[in-house]
């Protein structure tokens, strides 16, 4: 209903571009009307990074007496990562809302409507990237309470708010994945799983230099490594090319890998 | 009150329904893994980055931190598990199984200690496993074999206060979803205690939170087994305070049973 409400609107045949563009807008202001429709599917969202921020800037605190950390406030270490964390939770749900349309049947309305099948996904991923702001700020709010300083400036926040976004797209695609191919809600739970143990196994609550033996090597290896070290840096200190551009590549690597594997599973179930 | 016969017959009705309480544990394999996979990636983790925060002064003196976080991982096992004797009760409200149960000559106790007592022996099994992986790690429980025998009875202990919450919402709302939500509250309690840090080096708020919250007091004396030595002391305060919330959780569950089953 909604890609034809929005064929209609567009001038133009169902697989041009203006049609593909009104379809992303259309499905993204759908997942805004329907969380602002049902406030409880963003508590989940909201209340878990807010959780984190709480509880590790709460229990490793004296991780700043140690010689080397990185930072005298905890915030300004653990902030973006329970952001960054916040944004995973906000792309699954994202593909969770999908995963929904897929078992209540509105998604084989959507199938029936003219048209490429890109815009569906395209729409899908820019409502969660849109929703990640929400965790974000939430995060920032709580963070600021408790002294995150901003010592490379407003391009700091930039960089933190492109990293969530990008996460929370990356994530959405990978639930879509598993959600065309498993088409059920469930499959969300595997989705988790590979969110929160990659988050976990990166430099999320201690550099790099601190890990020891497999972790050090799984951390160095790990994308969300270099995601985390672009979206902290304006929180440390000046920005710095040689830590912004391996997060955007990291970024970039990781929409286009995702979106691929998405493609393809929907690509399967709607040829 | 139950006579000698009568008395024989809920025990053996008890072990019954525990022993149906078990098999379905045993049959959902995927649901009792998270429990066991998760605090062990915890522990994996937390041992390879944390090593540094041993030299702090007010860190309890340690040989490793896998040693320092085997209580915490043990509790967080058992939390998984825990509220599952309140949902399976309530399953059991939701398709109609709990009204055959009633209706049946079985006396009303065993119903609901017969899930909590299923719960409690997986739970038991859960920590010794986990114990047997920390080993196999290299950790080393200083407490000897006695106190492995006191982390599994905590571990029993702490699934049957849980649980006696869980079945409580079970009794009252009829729904598997309002008892799976106590999960995250479990998980906030476990992060906001010394599970994973010292509440030595804590400061404000969260300090006081945490040096007041129930689990520290269980899993301060357990750690102490592990870490220290064997002190009855701590055997008695760790088995004590989950078996005083037990106390009062299962009364609670009794009695919204009582009032359930009192309604027209």
């Amino acid at each position: 209903m909604t890609a034809v409400v929005a064929s209609r609107r567009v001038a133009g045949g169902p697989g041009g571009l203006g049609h593909g563009a009104a379809v992303v807008v259309a499905l993204t202001r759908r997942g805004m009307a329907r969380m602002v429709a049902r406030p409880a599917l963003v508590i989940p969202t909201l209340v878990m990074p807010l959780f984190f921020i709480v509880s590790f800037t709460g229990a490793f605190s004296s991780l700043t007496r140690l010689e080397g950390y990185g930072a005298s406030n905890v915030y300004d270490w653990m902030a973006p990562y329970a952001a960054l964390q916040g944004s995973v939770f906000a792309g699954i749900g994202g593909a969770a809302s999908a995963a929904d349309d897929i078992e209540n049947g509105f998604f084989d309305r959507l199938l029936l409507s003219p048209g490429s099948r890109l815009p569906i996904l395209l729409g899908t991923a820019a409502y969660s990237g849109l929703r990640s702001f929400i965790p974000t700020t939430a995060v920032l709010l709580v963070s600021w309470m408790g002294g995150l300083s901003l010592r490379g400036g407003p391009l700091g926040l930039v960089c933190l708010y492109a990293a969530t976004v990008g996460m929370a797209v990356v994530f959405c695609l990978l639930g879509l994945t598993f959600a065309y191919r498993m088409r059920t809600v469930r499959s969300m739970m595997l989705v988790q799983v590979v969110g929160f143990s990659s988050m976990f196994m990166s430099t999320g609550q201690v550099p790099l230099h601190f890990m020891e033996g497999w972790l050090r090597v799984v951390a160095g290896v790990n994308p969300l490594t270099n995601v985390l070290q672009f979206a902290r840096q304006g929180f440390l200190g000046p920005l710095a090319w040689s830590t912004t551009w391996p997060g955007i590549v990291a970024l970039v690597t990781m929409v286009v890998v995702t979106g691929m594997a998405a493609g393809r599973s929907l690509g399967k179930i709607a040829p | 009150m139950m006579a000698g016969p009568g008395l024989a017959l809920a025990v053996r009705q008890t072990i019954e329904l525990a022993r149906r309480s078990v098999l379905t544990e045993r049959r959902q394999l995927l649901n009792v893994l998270p429990g066991l996979v998760f605090p062990l990636l915890l522990a994996a983790v937390y041992s390879r980055q944390f090593s540094r925060a041993l030299a702090m002064p007010g860190f309890p003196e340690v040989d490793s931190f896998l040693d320092f976080i085997l209580p915490a991982c043990i509790v967080q096992a058992v939390s998984f598990g825990a509220t599952a004797a309140g949902t399976e009760l309530a399953l059991d409200i939701e398709n109609g199984f709990f009204d055959r149960l009633i209706a049946s000559p079985v006396a009303r106790f065993p119903i609901l200690l017969g899930r909590l007592a299923g719960a409690s022996l997986v739970a038991a099994i859960k920590a010794a496993i986990l114990v047997a992986v920390f080993l196999a790690f290299g950790a080393e429980v200083k407490g000897g074999p006695a106190a492995v025998l006191v982390i599994m009875a905590v571990a029993a202990l702490l699934v049957l206060a849980i649980g006696g919450v869980g079945q409580v919402l079970a009794i009252r709302t009829g729904s598997q979803e309002a008892v799976a939500a106590t999960f995250p509250l479990v998980f906030v309690g476990i992060f906001m205690s010394s599970a994973f840090f010292p509440t030595a080096l804590m400061s404000g708020w969260f300090r006081v939170v945490a040096e007041n919250n129930p689990i520290t007091w269980v899993i301060d004396p357990t750690r102490r087994l592990v870490i220290a030595g064997w002190s009855t002391g701590d055997a008695i305060q760790a088995m004590a305070v989950p078996a005083a919330v037990t106390l009062v959780t299962v009364s609670l569950a009794i009695l919204a049973l009582h009032r359930k089953l009192g309604r027209p």
